[in-house]
Order: structure tokens, then C-alpha cells, then sequence
């Protein structure tokens, strides 16, 4: 029989203390193509992953500077230059009243960038991935921790790797194939 | 009670969240409403008769489609009628689920996690309601495009010195995001229900709405992010779309409407009747669904606390349009303010006082904050009032014009009744839809407020 290529190794946690604790060792032994699976948000546990670099803010920033130079372009560009109208004579860049509009793109904008960029920035949609494969892991959208080592790390041992996993007392492993 | 739910719940108070749940607890009881209960015949009751209402709405729009706006009441000097008094409730109700989700994160007041998702889904429904009154005023709506800028062959454009145009960009700014931010918050819950999912079927359609989310740390790292921003972004544009509204009256010389007050004491009456709204949603369904442990005493007793601030605020400006009427010393302001007091619509005026302003501070009593049943009492009447306050500002506003001869008086027809009444039936029917198919809390923040949430320091 063909053996299945691995993609990791998963260990499963109780709490997200265990995780967090379990995160930090597994870095600090010289694992770094490593991730962390949680049913919500744990604030310790990106850094514990050693994941620093996060996009989202300059995409945001990115957006926003878009929605409000192009807003604001957009209405001088037909009120001055493709379709200026004389309104009590006002003069055709009255830029109060472009405020308004501006203001409504830039948050748009950056709205839209904030959700789109976060999805992109995540790799989503993925409807699969190699750690559906296992089957508990569906408790990780419920009240179960993980911690998966990828195959493609450099210190990844199919024997070493998985003793070194047992060590962290996990509540189960189980080997994800690819 | 554990020492970490005493802290956030202030000992004296009641708790956020009822103790002795886990996180497997919170999961089942939330997704179980959706996936496991059997459809009750008190839902399909209640979504039967208000889809029936929906219908009635769909008639009396196609009866607008064929015949014009001429079937409303509307006429000139009372151009507006209905269809902006019901716009700007609506959009009103709207606010407070904006405000629940965005500002009170960025206040970070835990207690809005149980809350927040229902009260966004109203949000939605409410600006949906909102949306469509404007466009069935436009006499043709099927050419509601032409609010946008996009090149066309007839080569002009928008007017962009003008309110309407840009309540336009705000109202559908608003609705977009307040869509997407209703959406990113789902995306964990999806995850979860599609894990849970016992038939196929619903599982393969959670699945694909979950975008395949599988609760990553960097993936709940860049989305904590997202998730902030956005609220950031969302809290000044909540607070900017009503302002827009009223620019609508303010930027216009009718007197009663020509005032700078509005823009702040629109956004009070917004969120006034917004959470006036959550209430009147939240404590039916805690009742039926059981769900007095999430939604708890705390959550009641801290929305009447911000309809009362609110409502003085909203009490301030009407003293101060009454005070301006009488201090500018200008005639037609004078007018306006004893228009209202003795006018033709005077008990509409005092209805509204009444509504808003005196009944409301039976607030400042214990026992009416505490009772669901005092507390659905009285989210009725501001509702109530509210709807008034807009009639007032609207319609009173328009019936006496500066020359005696163009006075005139407003009566809606039915077909004004039934497009209001509808659009009721509309947001109670989605609203039925949404608590049988999509978590009505938010479950993965649910889970944060459990103290085994938190990671204990070595």
C-alpha cells in the first residue's frame, strides 16, 4: 500500500493554558513551521507561534487613503472639470460640501479593505484543508486546543517529532495526512 | 459565582453570563436552537402571519409601481409624508445595534457579546426597511441608479452639494458595512455550526459560508485585527449616517427644520429607539428560547440606563428647539413652536412629550429597569414617541408654509398605512428567519467571557 504523504502532527489540548504552554515549548525547542487551532480568539497565542508580521492594519490604511483621495477626485473631477453647474455662485471645488461624501468613501474603503484583506491575508475561503482530515478535529470549533507541527519543518522527524509532542501531555495526537 | 465573573460583573450586580458554564455548554445551547430544536409552531405561527404582512407590503408596492405616488397622501405643501417619517425611524432602530457592536468593543463592556449579534441582524433588517422608502419615493424607482455616479449616456452627474445625494452615500456606506461586519462576525460561529451540522446538507451550506475557518492563531490573530478596525471604523459612521439624515432637514430654511441642534440630537433619538428596539426583540426571545443565563438581568438594566441618558439628550433638544423659537425672535420660528403647541397637530406634539419625555423617566425607578414586562412597557412607548417625534418633525414642519395659502393638512391613505405596517412584517419575518438559521449569539464570544478563557500566567 502507498503511504500517505504527512502534513503534520497534531496534538490536542484541554484548555488554552495547555495550548499557550504547549505553543511556547514547542517554539523554543526549535520548531517553527508551526499553528495553533482555538475555539476563539487567545491573545497570547500568535506570539507564541512566533507570528508578529500582521498585514491587516496597512491594508486598511491602504484602503481608507484610497476611498478618500478617490472620493474626493471623483467629486472635483465632475463638479469642477466634466460637469460644472453655477449654484448661487458658489465656486465649482466648494470642498464643504464635498467633506460628506469623502468622508463615506474613506470608511468604505477601508471597511471593505479591513474584511477582504483579512480574508486574502488568511488564505480564505479554503473549503479544505489536510487538518479536516482528522477526525477530532472538529472539537477545535467547540472546546478543544491544538497544536500541529508541519511536516515541512526542518526539524521534522516522523519518530523525534511525535515524542517531543507526547512530552507537552497532550489529551491525544494524531498524524495529519496530506 | 467564580472570582473572575465577580470582577466583571461588578459583585453587586447581575452577572453577564450565568456561572457553571463551559465552553461546551455555551456551544451546544446556542447552535442547538438552530440545528437540533424542532420548528415550533408558535415560530411558524409568527413567521406565517408577518410573511403574510410581507405580502401586503409587495401589494401595495406594486399598486405604487403602477399607479405613482399619487395613491399616498402626499401632496404639496406635505411632499414627504410617510415615506420619510418611516425612513428615518427606521434607520433610527438601526443605530443601536451599530453601537452595541462597535462602540461598546471599543469601550470593551463585555456584556454587549450576548447582545450584539441579534441586535446587528436588526441593524440590517431595520436599514433594509429604512432603504426602501426613499426609493418608492422617487415616483420611479426602477431609475434608482441615476442617485449614483457611474458614466451614462445621458453624460451628467449627481449634484454633489446636495444632502439627498449625500444620505445616498450614506445610508448604503452604512448598510455595507454594517453587512460585512455582521458577516466577519459570523464566519467563527459557521465554523462551529457546520461542525455540528447533523444533516448533510446544512452542512455543506454552513461549510461554504464558513470560508472554510478552522480558528488558526494567525488566522484569529489578523481577524481580532480586522474585527477592531472595523469597529473603529463603524463607530464614527454610525455616528455620521443620522447626522446625514438630519442634514437632510437642517441644510434646508424651513423653520423647524433649519437648526443646528439636529445633527446631535438625531443621533441621541437613533440610538434611543435602537436600543429601545433590542429590548423589545431581546426579551421575547430570552423568554422563549431560554436564554436568561446569556441574556441576563445586566443586559436589561444597562440598555434602560442608556435609554435614559439618551432620552434626556433627546428631552435637551427639544427644550432647545422650543428656547430658540422663542429667543431668535424671528416670526416663523415663533410660529413653528406655537404651531405645535396649539396647531392642528397638537396632540400629535403632546403625544410625543409624552411618549419621550415623561413616561420614559419611570426609568429612574429600580423596579422598571428589572421587570422584562415593565421594560417591554416602556421600549413600546418610546418607539412609539419616537415615531411621532419624526411625524412632527416631518409633517408639522411642512403643513404651514410661509404664505397662508399654501397651508394644507396631511391624512394618509391606506395604501400609506400598508407600505408602514409591511415593512413591520418585513423585519419581524426576517428577523424569525434569521433566529431559526443563523446563531443568535455570538458563540465564540460568548466563550472568551468564561474565566477558563483566560491564559493563567505560569
Amino acid at each position: 500500500m502507498k503511504q500517505t504523504p504527512i502534513y503534520g502532527v497534531l496534538a490536542e489540548f484541554d484548555s488554552p493554558t495547555d495550548l499557550v504552554d504547549a505553543a511556547r515549548r514547542t517554539y523554543n525547542a526549535g520548531y517553527k513551521k508551526i499553528d495553533a487551532y482555538s475555539p476563539f480568539p487567545i491573545e497570547e497565542l500568535a506570539e507564541a507561534i512566533g507570528f508578529t508580521k500582521n498585514g491587516v492594519p496597512l491594508v486598511v490604511l491602504v484602503g481608507g487613503l484610497l476611498g478618500c483621495v478617490g472620493g474626493y477626485a471623483l467629486q472635483y473631477w465632475i463638479a469642477a472639470i466634466n460637469y460644472p453647474i453655477n449654484v448661487g455662485g458658489r465656486p465649482y471645488n466648494s470642498w464643504p460640501a464635498f467633506i460628506v461624501v469623502t468622508f463615506e468613501m474613506t470608511i468604505l474603503f477601508a471597511g471593505l479593505a479591513a474584511v477582504f484583506g483579512m480574508l486574502a491575508l488568511n488564505g480564505l475561503p479554503m473549503p479544505h484543508h489536510p487538518v479536516f482530515n482528522v477526525p477530532r478535529f472538529v472539537f477545535a470549533t467547540k472546546d478543544r486546543f491544538f497544536l500541529i507541527i508541519f511536516s515541512s519543518d526542518v526539524k521534522y522527524d516522523p519518530v523525534e517529532t511525535r515524542r517531543f509532542l507526547e512530552s507537552l501531555d497532550p489529551r491525544s495526537i494524531s498524524e495529519v495526512p496530506s | 459565582m467564580d472570582e473572575q465573573t465577580e470582577i466583571r460583573a461588578g459583585s453587586s450586580r447581575a452577572p453577564v453570563i450565568e456561572p457553571g458554564h463551559t465552553f461546551a455548554t455555551i456551544t451546544d445551547k446556542i447552535s442547538s436552537i438552530v440545528l437540533t430544536q424542532p420548528t415550533s409552531n408558535g415560530w411558524l405561527l409568527g413567521f406565517g402571519v408577518c410573511f403574510l404582512i410581507t405580502m401586503m407590503l409587495l401589494y401595495a408596492m406594486g399598486y405604487l409601481f403602477i399607479r405613482g405616488i399619487g395613491i399616498w397622501g402626499v401632496n404639496i405643501p406635505i411632499g414627504w409624508g410617510f415615506a420619510i417619517v418611516n425612513f428615518v425611524w427606521w434607520i433610527g432602530i438601526g443605530h443601536a445595534g451599530t453601537l452595541i457592536s462597535a462602540i461598546l468593543l471599543l469601550l470593551r463592556q463585555p456584556w454587549r457579546n450576548s447582545i450584539n449579534r441579534f441586535a446587528e441582524a436588526m441593524t440590517l433588517f431595520a436599514v433594509a426597511c429604512a432603504g426602501m422608502f426613499p426609493l418608492l419615493h422617487l415616483g420611479r424607482p426602477w431609475l434608482f441608479y441615476w442617485l449614483f455616479p457611474y458614466p451614462n449616456s445621458m453624460n451628467y452627474w449627481p449634484q454633489f452639494r446636495s444632502p439627498l445625494v449625500w444620505d445616498v452615500f450614506a445610508v448604503s456606506t452604512y448598510f455595507t458595512i454594517s453587512l460585512v461586519f455582521w458577516f466577519i462576525g459570523l464566519v467563527p460561529d459557521l465554523a462551529t455550526l457546520r461542525d455540528r451540522a447533523q444533516s448533510r446538507v446544512a452542512a455543506i451550506i454552513y461549510g461554504i459560508l464558513a470560508m472554510g475557518w478552522r480558528g488558526s492563531a494567525r488566522h484569529w490573530k489578523r481577524y481580532e485585527t480586522a474585527y477592531l478596525l472595523l469597529a473603529g471604523l463603524a463607530t464614527p459612521l454610525v455616528l455620521s449616517v443620522h447626522t446625514v439624515v438630519s442634514f437632510d432637514f437642517a441644510i434646508s430654511i424651513l423653520p423647524g427644520w433649519h437648526t443646528t441642534i439636529f445633527p446631535p440630537y438625531f443621533v441621541a433619538g437613533a440610538i434611543y429607539s435602537g436600543f429601545a428596539m433590542v429590548l423589545m426583540l431581546a426579551i421575547p426571545i430570552r423568554k422563549i428560547y431560554g436564554l436568561e443565563d446569556f441574556i441576563t438581568q445586566r443586559h436589561l438594566e444597562n440598555s434602560a440606563k442608556v435609554m435614559l441618558a439618551t432620552g434626556l439628550i433627546v428631552a435637551y433638544g427639544y427644550a432647545m428647539e422650543a428656547f430658540m423659537g422663542w429667543y431668535s425672535g424671528n416670526t416663523y420660528d415663533a410660529f413653528t413652536l406655537w404651531n405645535r403647541l396649539h396647531g392642528p397637530y397638537a396632540h400629535v406634539y403632546w403625544s410625543l412629550l409624552t411618549c419621550n419625555i415623561f413616561l420614559p423617566q419611570l426609568l429612574w425607578i429600580r423596579k422598571f429597569r428589572t421587570s422584562p414586562l415593565l421594560l417591554f412597557g416602556v421600549s413600546t412607548i418610546i418607539l412609539t414617541g419616537m415615531w411621532l417625534e419624526r411625524f412632527v418633525i416631518v409633517v408639522v414642519s411642512l403643513h404651514r408654509d410661509f404664505l397662508t395659502s399654501s397651508w394644507g393638512m396631511y391624512y394618509p391613505t391606506r395604501w400609506d398605512w400598508m407600505t408602514f405596517v409591511g415593512t413591520l412584517g418585513f423585519f419581524l419575518a426576517a428577523m424569525f428567519l434569521f433566529l431559526r438559521i443563523l446563531p443568535m449569539i455570538s458563540i465564540f464570544e460568548m466563550r472568551t467571557l468564561l474565566p477558563q478563557a483566560t491564559v493563567e500566567a505560569e
